[in-house]
């Protein structure tokens, strides 16, 4: 009888995971280990055919250009995650702790999110007239005397790739901060306001900690979302500067998919390794 | 099908009799004359899959040949990699497909396409001699790169090489062509340019761009290496790798040294940034100059002493086709060649491949503008009103002799090209 239970509880157990692991099998184990597959591929100017070559790979490694593009990758990451999470926490720490009323609270998180109402690349490519040469931006400085000349660094720079980098993603950060910020729970602070904490030590001992998983969410997305990226970079550097997402969109346009392959297969594993290391700080799991 | 054997007869008999010849000829042309009447009724259901690069996927083509031939025709318009890798991988999702000629060089060794029976072609003598010869008058030379002429035409029907001289089999009906070179901004410059080497001179630091589509990009590059005097090429459409090696190093310290303000890879950006005044010199689109010109800005597309880069697109048929769509296939290039949609073209600023009969469908305002580089006698419009010129405007580079006459070079494929490819890559990331 024992026995036969446990046998049908196993079975429940293994039906009731199995739709997700299907779902996920189908979805994401099996497209990834395609990608792996066809980056061992050779490939001739218009056709790709199964093979196991290490020339992929060889390639990559070998260029220089992998290494500066990877570089200039992690260095709109590392810029662009550090200026989401400044931005991030703080209107986070505002919503939460500033505005008394919940209503106001959900007002104000909403207006956050209405720039989210219109299309990614809108948003990034309402910049360009903003940022030009003959910009708003240029116009407003030179009337106001700050400058002569126009400031040609604003748009198509590595400076405009950051900024929309920032504008597209902060809201990414805002909401798990925000979110586990919610969650404090105010005799916290009190108890530390009693116990002759300043302002700063409240944040930097209690706050800060406590709101660790949220942050680590939002530089999980920030991070992702970034070394993912192509078009913000193709768009804002005027294509005059390159990242692993446009080294593998120039190679799918080439048609040299087992080359595009193998680059994903590297990013893929050098986000991974980047997030495992992030997972080290903080157990997110145990925390949620 | 019952009179098809009776001609035969008819007209054998009427070889051996040696006499009746001519009666046979009438019967058989009896026969021919009849059969399209069969196939008329039949030729309204057929569909025609084309597919190619938005420049001459036009709507109003479609609804044209709908009119006058009574067939479909489907279009899809994609990118010029995309038409690649749809007419090398994947022959049996179109019937036609309107590709350009260095396209044509690479996808033709698949088999997909068939060559096409000239005898068949009613306006195949009036065909601009550029694709035929190759020779616009019977003293120029053929240009550089992917000249069509040297990819037009094959032994046979089924003929995977390229012939070098006319045959009887073409690859592709040209179907639309100009000559490339670079745009500027006159106002913002103030002085006149006349050389390719201009796009690198350091007084148009941060304000030059090129486009970052690296087949096209490298030709550009080159016809400024070549015009500053720097590297001489042996085959501009062909380089050897050292030649690749040192038209990037030219660029790339041109790049480090702020040279350009952005790269462009479609039509809309080029655009942008010449009327945001981002940009006053780059590589630059016929339509697009007239699109900046359309905004009120002043805009030219600059005639340079070294000469034009020049394009051209066709249309081809798939393998796939037989029987009744390929007649209707016959019957669509012989209409395309009649006129219509070349007086449309050449009203948008490019040429037809039979100017001839583009003639009849335009005013004489209009081909006197756009094909002799004569002064507009009124105003020059778009075919969709937008109003191009006024009276008293020259076309820039003037006529079609003029334009195409000097073409230095063709937009091609190299042998290289991977290699090229590679190097590319580097330029955008450096």
């Amino acid at each position: 009888m024992p026995l036969k239970r446990s046998f049908s509880n196993a079975l429940a157990a293994w039906l009731m995971a199995s739709p997700l692991a299907i779902v996920l099998a189908l979805f994401l184990v099996l497209p990834i280990a395609m990608i792996v597959v066809v980056s061992f591929w050779g490939a001739t100017e218009f056709s790709i055919y199964p093979a196991f070559k290490l020339d992929n790979y060889e390639f990559l490694l070998r260029s220089s250009v992998t290494y500066s593009v990877f570089l200039k990758t992690f260095m709109f990451t590392v810029i662009s995650w550090a200026l989401c999470l400044a931005i991030g926490f703080t209107v986070a720490y505002f919503l939460a702790f500033h505005i008394r009323t919940q209503t106001w609270q959900i007002v104000l998180f909403l207006v956050c999110t209405v720039p989210f109402l219109t299309s990614n690349i809108i948003r990034m490519i309402s910049w360009v007239p903003f940022l030009g040469r003959n910009g708003i931006a240029n116009q407003t400085l030179m009337s106001m005397g700050i400058i002569d000349e126009p400031l040609e660094w604003l748009l198509f720079s590595d400076f405009a790739v950051v900024l929309a980098f920032v504008h597209l993603y902060t809201l990414f950060m805002v909401v798990p901060i925000f979110n586990t910020m919610m969650r404090i729970d105010k005799s916290l602070l009190e108890a530390a306001r009693d116990a002759g904490a300043t302002g700063y030590q409240t944040l930097t001992n209690v706050i800060l900690p406590l709101t660790k998983p949220g942050i680590m969410i939002g530089s999980i997305f920030v991070v992702t979302l970034v070394m993912g990226d192509f078009i913000t970079v193709r768009f804002m550097s005027g294509s005059q500067s390159a990242n692993v997402g446009r080294l593998i969109s120039n190679d799918v346009a080439l048609l040299r998919y087992p080359s595009a392959a193998a680059t994903s297969v590297v990013l893929l594993i050098t986000v991974l390794i980047v997030i495992g290391i992030m997972l080290r700080f903080v157990n997110i799991r145990k925390e949620l | 099908m019952n009179e098809t054997p009776k001609s035969n007869f008819v007209s054998r008999r009427s070889l051996l009799k040696g006499t009746a010849a001519v009666a046979g000829a009438a019967i058989g042309s009896g026969v021919v004359t009849g059969f399209p009447t069969i196939w008329a009724q039949n030729i309204k259901d057929v569909t025609l899959r084309q597919f190619g690069t938005g420049v001459s996927n036009l709507n109003d083509v479609a609804v044209k040949v709908k009119e006058d031939l009574g067939f479909t025709l489907e279009m899809t318009a994609l990118d010029s990699d995309s038409v690649t890798q749809r007419a090398a991988t994947q022959p049996k999702s179109f019937d036609i497909a309107d590709i350009e000629y260095w396209i044509c060089k690479k996808v033709w060794p698949t088999g997909n396409l068939q060559a096409m029976d000239t005898s068949k072609i009613k306006n195949f003598d009036k065909i601009a001699p550029i694709f035929t010869t190759g020779k616009l008058t019977p003293e120029s030379t053929v240009a550089q790169g992917t000249a069509p002429s040297t990819v037009g035409f094959v032994d046979g029907k089924g003929g995977t090489a390229f012939a070098k001289e006319v045959t009887g089999w073409m690859t592709l009906i040209p179907t639309i062509y100009n000559a490339d070179t670079l745009g500027i901004r006159p106002d913002l410059i103030g002085r006149p340019i006349d050389t390719w080497a201009e796009l690198l001179n350091p007084e148009f630091k941060g304000k030059a761009s090129i486009l970052d589509i690296s087949s096209i990009g490298i030709m550009d590059m080159a016809m400024v290496c070549e015009a500053m005097g720097e590297i001489k090429y042996a085959d501009k459409g062909n380089m050897t790798r050292e030649e690749i090696d040192k038209t990037i190093a030219i660029f790339t310290e041109a790049k480090k040294n702020g040279q350009f303000r952005a790269f462009w890879k479609s039509f809309d950006e080029s655009v942008n940034l010449m009327a945001s005044g981002e940009v006053v010199i780059q590589s630059m689109w016929s339509p697009a100059i007239t699109a900046v010109k359309a905004k009120g800005i002043e805009c030219v597309y600059q005639p340079l002493k070294e000469g034009y880069r020049s394009w051209g697109g066709g249309i081809g048929l798939s393998a796939n086709l037989s029987g009744l769509e390929l007649e209707a296939a016959y019957e669509y290039i012989n209409w395309y060649l009649s006129g219509w949609v070349g007086g449309y073209l050449m009203r948008q600023g490019y040429y037809s491949a039979v100017p001839e009969t583009s003639k009849e469908f335009m005013s004489e305002n209009e081909w006197g503008y756009w094909y002799e580089g004569k002064p507009a006698t009124g105003d020059i419009t778009s075919p969709t009103g937008d109003k191009l010129a006024a009276a008293g405007d020259v076309r820039d580079g003037g006529s079609y002799e003029a334009r195409m006459g000097a073409v230095a070079c063709w937009n091609a494929v190299m042998d290289e090209n991977q290699y090229m490819v590679g190097k590319w890559n580097e330029f955008i990331a450096a």
